[in-house]
């Protein structure tokens, strides 16, 4: 017999019963809430007159509508102009007290998006599933967790049952060989990998990342690669355990102490695929062929390297794609462009579960620093992922960094990722955005978004269109 | 939840592929704290030259007449064809409701993403996964004939197009039963309680760290 992977591992020790047709119920041990996906999971366990199985387990925090300027944020809650927001964020506060769980609310410096505090705070840990009513949960599958995205009537179930009826997904191990190249960060990987195997390509399957492009990576880093796996299709991506997330973790508020610990780190030594573990499909992707990359369409798959030409419809044999790109290029107001250079941008945008923890922050600081914004650009913003990010890159003086430079420093949210609240797009403008998602009207009505790594989004401030950050950090 | 069972209903075909689900319902719908009343939003920027607001009445808005919901002859559809990877993106369940809240009963594609299709089934709506050629044939044979009908019928696992060809679709049992008896999956995970129960001492002996308690 084979061995297993790292996802067979987590699927076995999370196994409450398994039903004949491979359906089964999965224990799940943190769920992470937030005010978008909760209301209608909560109202249904007061219509139902059902308690929270455990309320140790789960943890929230507004994100998405809260207001990121510093003039809204001042008042809490009473701040948000926007009613509806209001609503939302103040009905998440409420369940949170109606029913015993802990929320860090809009005054607490421990908010910020959903999958950047769980890390940070130590609760999300080596070994555990994770779920949120959010996609991009696979975020915590960098710790060699099982995470992933659920709808809100799940929502309703994890908190009712603290289950999940699920069925085992396919395994595929996505393995990226050599060493990164300089300026070339977690996100240019991802990219590169939903480029090569398509938005849809990891649908059905768990991915591990592996080899030593991603053994290198910082746990930032990880969390960039495994954000966005869901944008390859998989609900799950994953990344085994070594030195990099036990030293990440330790220490954290909610993480062990003492004999737990030391039971933990070794109990968490053995969340690495099975050296004979089988895969169901294997992915190798060369670390030295990777360019810093950025998305010209309407769909994460849509990425070219910075020094590539814009891929056009008419060239394209596939009928589908044809359509695709034809419609992609016509959103995106390509017509009689060649290179991502002959892009002019609009707005720049730092931020969001994918990339705005502190590395992220220092990256983008180190590429504007001295530098001006271009004067073409109606707006840069640099949102923080959490209130303590936010804390940490003042203490470290990035903050006034990017204010010299042009940049506003804001408060922490997902704010232009997906623009529920106040930041957005208008339309028609193009937005260098260190963001997960293109689609159409993501972020904001007509709104072209270009996804890229936080250097990528830095040097494209500056020079108010895209430009390969390798040679831009020369001159 | 309402079950499924079997439904004959008009078919609109949304020749589209990768429809994400910011393009079923956008965010700023997602403000609300209710499961109904997304309908009149479903597919807004796909459906109106204007940005839609929540809270604000459809009518009157200018609609772009090529979408095909706009179409008078899909007036009333109920069963939605779509292309490949239908329901990627966002883990949004406003995407489901919005469908249903829509009339929408079941939608039959290639492929649809996986949180969206699990989506459905908790809400009554049926996804279905039919061969890249039947679907073409769907495609034609709707697009043929105005009018043109499509059977659903959960409990043979068939559809059949409007010329009586039918076709056959897989699903889990498990996920079945419940559609077609409209069950409450929560009702049914509570009856496996000692389960749990037996499952989180094992767990707790096992890896105590895991039921540290989170207080602020």
């Amino acid at each position: 017999m084979s061995g297993k992977t790292l996802y067979d591992k987590l699927w076995d020790s999370h196994l409450v019963q398994q039903r004949d047709d491979g359906s089964a119920l999965i224990y799940i041990d943190l769920q992470l809430l937030h005010e978008v996906t909760s209301p209608q999971a909560f109202e249904g366990l007061r219509l139902a007159g059902r308690k929270p199985w455990r309320v140790s387990s789960s943890l929230a925090t507004p994100d998405h509508n809260v207001p990121t300027t510093k003039k809204e944020r001042i008042s809490g809650v009473d701040g948000i102009e926007d009613p509806v927001s209001k609503i939302q964020v103040t009905t998440l506060d409420d369940n949170c007290n109606e029913f015993g769980i802990t929320e860090f609310d809009m005054k607490d410096i421990r908010q910020g998006i959903v999958h950047v505090v769980g890390p940070e705070q130590g609760a999300t840990l080596p070994g555990m599933t994770v779920v949120c009513g959010d996609s991009h949960t696979s975020t915590h599958g960098a710790f060699g967790a099982l995470a992933h995205g659920i709808g809100t009537s799940e929502v309703e179930h994890v908190l009712a049952t603290q289950c999940l009826v699920q069925k085992k997904s396919r395994n595929m191990l996505v393995r990226v060989d050599g060493e990164l190249s300089p300026w070339v960060s977690a996100k240019d990987v991802v990219l590169a990998i939903i480029g090569a195997i398509g938005t849809a390509g990891g649908t059905g399957y768990a991915i591990e990342f592996g080899g030593t492009g991603i053994q290198s990576l910082s746990m930032e880093g990880r969390m960039t690669v495994c954000n966005m796996a869901i944008e390859a299709g998989a609900r799950v991506g994953l990344i085994a355990v070594d030195d990099t997330t036990i030293n990440y973790v330790e220490g954290r508020p909610y993480a062990p102490k003492g004999d737990q610990w030391a039971m933990a780190v070794d109990a968490w030594k053995e969340l690495v695929s099975d050296k004979d573990a089988q895969f169901d499909e294997v992915v190798i992707i060369k670390a030295e062929d990777i360019k810093p990359q950025v998305t010209w369409g309407t769909s994460p798959e849509m990425v070219i390297a910075i020094d590539e030409n814009i891929p056009r419809s008419e060239d394209q044999t596939d009928p589908v794609k044809k359509e695709g790109y034809a419609r992609a290029w016509k959103y995106m107001g390509l017509e009689g462009k060649v290179t991502l250079a002959d892009i002019t941008l609009d707005r720049v945008f730092i931020g969001s579960c994918t990339n705005s923890r502190i590395e992220d922050l220092r990256i983008a600081a180190d590429v504007v620093k001295g530098r001006k914004v271009a004067s073409t650009l109606k707006q840069a913003i640099v949102v923080p992922g959490s209130g303590l990010v936010k804390a940490q890159a003042e203490k470290e003086g990035l903050h006034l960094i990017f204010e010299a430079a042009g940049l506003e420093w804001r408060e922490p949210g997902c704010s232009m990722c997906l623009a529920m609240n106040a930041d957005k797009l208008g339309a028609g403008e193009h937005c260098a955005s260190t963001s997960n998602r293109n689609f159409e009207g993501r972020q904001g009505f007509g709104g072209r978004t270009h996804l890229v790594s936080p250097a990528m989004a830095a040097a494209a401030a500056i020079a108010g269109h895209f430009v390969d950050v390798n040679e831009f950090v020369k001159h | 939840m309402r079950p499924f069972t079997q439904h004959t209903g008009l078919a609109a075909p949304l020749d589209l592929a990768n429809v994400d689900t910011d393009m079923i319902i956008p965010k700023q719908f997602l403000k609300s704290i209710k499961r109904t009343g997304f309908g009149k939003n479903l597919f807004d920027e796909l459906r109106y030259q204007d940005e839609g607001q929540p809270d604000q009445s459809c009518e009157g808005r200018p609609l772009r007449d090529e979408f095909v919901l706009n179409q008078a002859r899909y007036a009333g559809a109920s069963v939605l064809l779509a292309r490949q990877n239908f329901g990627c993106g966002s883990s949004r369940e406003h995407a489901p409701w919005a469908l249903d809240d829509y009339g929408f009963r079941s939608i039959i594609a290639p492929s649809f993403a996986d949180i969206f299709y699990n989506n459905c089934f908790k809400n009554g709506l049926l996804p279905i996964v039919l061969q890249a050629e039947d679907i073409d044939q769907l495609f034609a044979e709707v697009t043929a004939k105005e009018g043109a009908q499509v059977v659903v019928d959960l409990e043979k696992q068939t559809v059949t197009s409007p010329s009586g060809a039918t076709f056959e679709f897989p699903v889990d049992n498990f996920r079945k039963h419940c559609l077609l008896n409209g069950l409450d999956d929560i009702g049914l995970t509570l009856q496996q309680d000692s389960a749990i129960r037996r499952y989180e001492e094992k767990r707790m002996n096992e890896a105590p760290w895991l039921f540290l308690s989170r207080e602020k």
